[in-house]
C-alpha cells in the first residue's frame, strides 16, 4: 500500500461515513417525536454516525451465532488461507474462519469491556458519591488512597496485578474494573462535591434522611449527566486497554475469539502485504471512535452550550 | 519569592511521599500472592525442606517490613534482586533495555511536543474554520485508535515500500543517525498517538484564555491575532500546556510497552510483557517501579515548572 493509496482510502472512508451518518440521522428524525426529535435533528453528523456504528456492533454481538457461517472455535481449512467464497476473509493461524472470529469478537471483546465498565462504575461512583457526602477523614483517606493508585500508569499497574492473579477472564475483569474505578471515583467525587454544598442537600440532611437516601436519592440524580458521559469515555478506555492487553498476550485468552489477540496471532501476514489482520484492529478503532463521537455530542448537550 | 519557594518545597515533599507510597503498593502487591515466591519458583517439586531452604536463601523468613526496606534500599542502589525465570540479576537484564526505552521516549517527545504545540496554536488561531474542524476531527479519531493499529498502518504504508525497517534492530556501531533511522517508525507511532491529545488540549487552553478581557483589550488596540496568541495568550497558557505534556508522558509509558512489542524493539516494555507471561514477579515489580517512579517524577517536574512559569506567582510583591 502506497501513501497515496492510503490517503485515497482515508478520504473515501470519511465520505462514506458522512453519508451514512447523514442518512441515519434522517431516518432517526422520522421515527422520533418531541424533544428527542429536536435533539436528533441538531445532532452533528459525526454523532449520528457514531450511534449507527454502536447500534451495528450491538446487533452483531447479539446475533453473532445467526450471522457467523461457522462455529467460534471450529477449524475449517488450512492455515492462513486467502479470501475466498467459503472463507470470506480467509483463515487465521490455526485455520479458523476469520470472518466468524471477527463476528464472535464483537460479542466477547465488547461484552467483556461493557461488563468491566459497569463494575468499575458501580464501585467507583458509589464510593465517590459516598466520600463527598460523608466528608471528613473518610473522604481524605479514600481520596489519598486513590491518588496513590492513580500515580501508577494504568497499563503498568494492570500488568503487575495480572502477574499476581494470573490471566483468567475473572481476574482480567476484576483487575481492570478496580483500576478504572479509581478514575470513576475521582469524577464522581468532584461532581458530588459541588452538589452536596447546595441547599436542598442541606435541607435533606436536616430532615434526617439516611445516608443511603442522601447518596442515591438526592445526590445521584443530580450527578447523572456527567456520570453518563464519563461512562462512555470510561468504556472507550476499558475497551482499548483490554484490547491492548489481549494484543500483548495477557488479556482474553485463546480459544476465545477476541480482536486484540486476533491482531497478535495473525500479525505475521502484514509483512507479506496481506491486510486482513488490520480488520480486527480497525474494528476496535471504529467502535472507540464511534463512542467518542457520541460522548462528545452528549457532553455538548449536557453542558447546555450553544455555538 | 518566599511564597514560591514554599510552594515548590511543598510539592517536592508531596511528590516524595507519593513516590514512597507507590513503591509500597508495588511491593505489597506481591504479598497478595496465594503462597509466596518460593512456592511459585519450585512449583510441583516443592517439599517442605526445599521450600524452607529457598525461603531462607531469598530472605522470605523475615517479616514483610524488613524485606521492604531491603528491597527499596537495593532498588535505590541499582540492585533489584534476581529474576525467577533465569536466576540472573535483574540489573543485568535491565541494562541495555532501560537506555533503549529512554531513547525511544525522548525521540518521540522531541518530535511530538513542538508539533503538538504548533498545531494547537494554529488551530486556536484558525478556530471554527474548516481546517480547524478537519484537524480536530482527525485528532479525535487518532485519540481513539489503539496504538497497535496506528503502528501496523504505518508499517503498511511506510515499511512495505521499503523506506523504513518494520523491525527495530539496534546495532551497537550504528551511531546516532543509525538509531534515529531504525527507531523512526516506533517513534512516529508514539508521536501520532500523543500529539492528538496534546494538540487538542493546547487548543482548548488557548481558546479559554481568548475569552478574557485583556485579550479583548489587545484586539481593540488593533494587534494582529498571531501576535495576540504568541505574546499575550501563550505565556499564560504555559502552565496548562506543561500539565498536558506531563499527562501525555503517561500515555507514552503505556504506548511504549505496546509499540515495543509491535516493532520487536529491545526495551523495557518488551521485557515487562515477557516477564508477565512467565509470571516472573521480581522483574515485573522492578520495571513497574521504574515506570511508576518516572511517571511520578515527571508529574512533579511539571508541577514545579507550572508554578515557576505562572506570571501571577512570579510577579507578586
Amino acid at each position: 500500500m502506497t501513501p497515496v493509496m492510503f490517503l485515497t482510502w482515508g478520504a473515501l472512508a470519511i465520505v462514506l461515513g458522512t453519508i451514512a451518518g447523514w442518512s441515519f440521522r434522517w431516518i432517526l428524525s422520522r421515527c422520533t417525536t418531541g424533544y428527542v426529535r429536536i435533539a436528533v435533528r441538531q445532532a452533528p453528523v459525526a454523532a449520528s454516525f457514531g450511534m449507527l456504528i454502536i447500534l451495528l456492533y450491538v446487533g452483531v454481538a447479539i446475533l453473532a451465532p445467526l450471522i457467523a457461517p461457522f462455529a467460534e472455535r471450529e477449524v475449517v481449512a488450512d492455515q492462513f488461507m486467502p479470501w475466498s467464497a467459503t472463507n470470506l476473509l480467509g483463515t487465521d493461524n490455526l485455520g479458523r474462519d476469520m470472518f466468524t472470529r471477527l463476528i464472535y469478537g464483537a460479542r466477547n471483546t465488547v461484552g467483556i469491556a461493557f461488563a468491566v465498565t459497569v463494575i468499575a462504575f458501580v464501585i467507583g461512583s458509589t464510593f465517590g458519591l459516598l466520600a463527598a457526602t460523608v466528608g471528613g477523614w473518610a473522604d481524605q483517606l479514600s481520596s489519598r488512597l486513590v491518588d496513590v493508585m492513580m500515580a501508577i500508569p494504568a497499563l503498568i499497574f494492570s500488568l503487575l496485578l495480572l502477574t499476581i492473579f494470573g490471566t483468567s477472564i475473572i481476574s482480567l475483569v476484576l483487575v481492570i474494573a478496580v483500576i478504572d474505578s479509581t478514575r470513576v471515583f475521582r469524577v464522581a467525587r468532584a461532581v458530588a462535591q459541588t452538589i452536596v454544598t447546595m441547599d436542598f442537600v442541606e435541607a435533606a440532611r436536616l430532615r434526617g434522611e439516611t445516608l443511603f437516601r442522601l447518596v442515591f436519592r438526592e445526590v445521584l440524580p443530580n450527578a447523572l449527566a456527567p456520570l453518563i458521559a464519563e461512562f462512555g469515555l470510561r468504556f472507550c478506555f476499558v475497551f482499548l486497554s483490554i484490547s491492548a492487553l489481549s494484543f500483548l498476550g495477557v488479556g482474553i485468552q485463546p480459544p476465545m475469539a477476541d480482536w486484540g489477540s486476533m491482531v497478535r496471532d495473525n500479525a505475521a501476514l502484514i509483512t507479506f502485504g496481506d491486510l486482513t489482520p488490520l480488520l480486527p484492529a480497525g474494528a476496535i478503532a471504529l467502535l472507540a471512535v464511534a463512542v467518542n463521537f457520541v460522548v462528545d455530542w452528549f457532553l455538548h448537550i449536557a453542558s447546555g452550550l450553544q455555538e | 519569592m518566599r511564597k514560591i519557594s514554599n510552594l515548590i518545597l511543598q510539592r517536592l515533599a508531596l511528590g516524595f511521599v507519593t513516590l514512597f507510597l507507590v513503591s509500597l503498593v508495588i511491593f505489597l502487591a506481591a504479598e497478595l500472592l496465594p503462597g509466596d515466591i518460593a512456592e511459585a519458583m519450585l512449583g510441583q517439586s516443592a517439599t517442605p525442606e526445599t521450600l524452607a531452604s529457598l525461603r531462607l536463601e531469598l530472605g522470605l523468613d523475615q517479616p514483610a517490613y524488613i524485606r521492604y526496606v531491603h528491597w527499596l534500599g537495593g532498588a535505590l542502589t541499582g540492585d533489584f534482586g534476581k529474576s525467577l525465570a533465569t536466576g540472573r540479576p535483574i540489573s543485568e537484564l535491565l541494562h541495555p533495555q532501560l537506555e533503549n526505552t529512554f531513547f525511544l521516549a525522548t525521540y518521540s517527545i522531541v518530535l511530538a511536543v513542538p508539533l503538538a504545540i504548533g498545531l494547537g496554536v494554529l488551530t486556536a488561531l484558525l478556530r471554527n474554520t474548516l481546517p480547524d474542524r478537519l484537524l480536530n476531527g482527525v485528532a479525535l479519531t487518532a485519540i481513539s485508535f489503539p496504538e497497535f493499529f496506528v503502528a501496523y498502518i504505518l508499517i503498511c504504508v511506510l515499511a512495505q515500500t521499503g523506506i523504513f525497517p518494520s523491525m527495530t534492530r539496534l546495532t551497537p556501531g550504528g551511531g546516532l543517525g543509525g538509531f534515529l533511522y531504525s527507531a523512526f517508525l516506533p517513534a512516529l507511532t508514539l508521536t501520532m498517538v500523543v500529539t492528538a491529545h496534546m494538540m487538542r488540549m493546547t487548543r482548548a487552553a488557548i481558546i479559554n484564555l481568548l475569552a478574557l478581557p485583556y485579550i479583548e483589550m489587545a484586539r481593540l488596540k488593533g494587534m494582529p491575532s498571531l501576535r495576540i496568541i504568541v505574546i499575550h495568550a501563550l505565556p499564560n497558557a504555559l502552565a496548562p500546556i506543561i500539565t498536558v505534556v506531563a499527562i501525555n508522558i503517561a500515555y507514552l509509558i503505556t504506548g511504549v510497552v505496546i509499540v515495543e512489542v509491535v516493532f520487536v524493539y529491545p526495551g523495557l516494555g518488551q521485557l515487562m510483557v515477557d516477564s508477565v507471561s512467565r509470571r516472573d514477579m521480581p522483574v515485573v515489580q522492578s520495571i513497574a517501579l521504574i515506570f511508576a517512579a518516572t511517571y511520578v517524577l515527571i508529574n512533579l517536574l511539571a508541577d514545579v515548572l507550572s508554578i515557576l512559569t505562572n506570571p501571577r506567582l512570579l510577579h507578586t510583591k
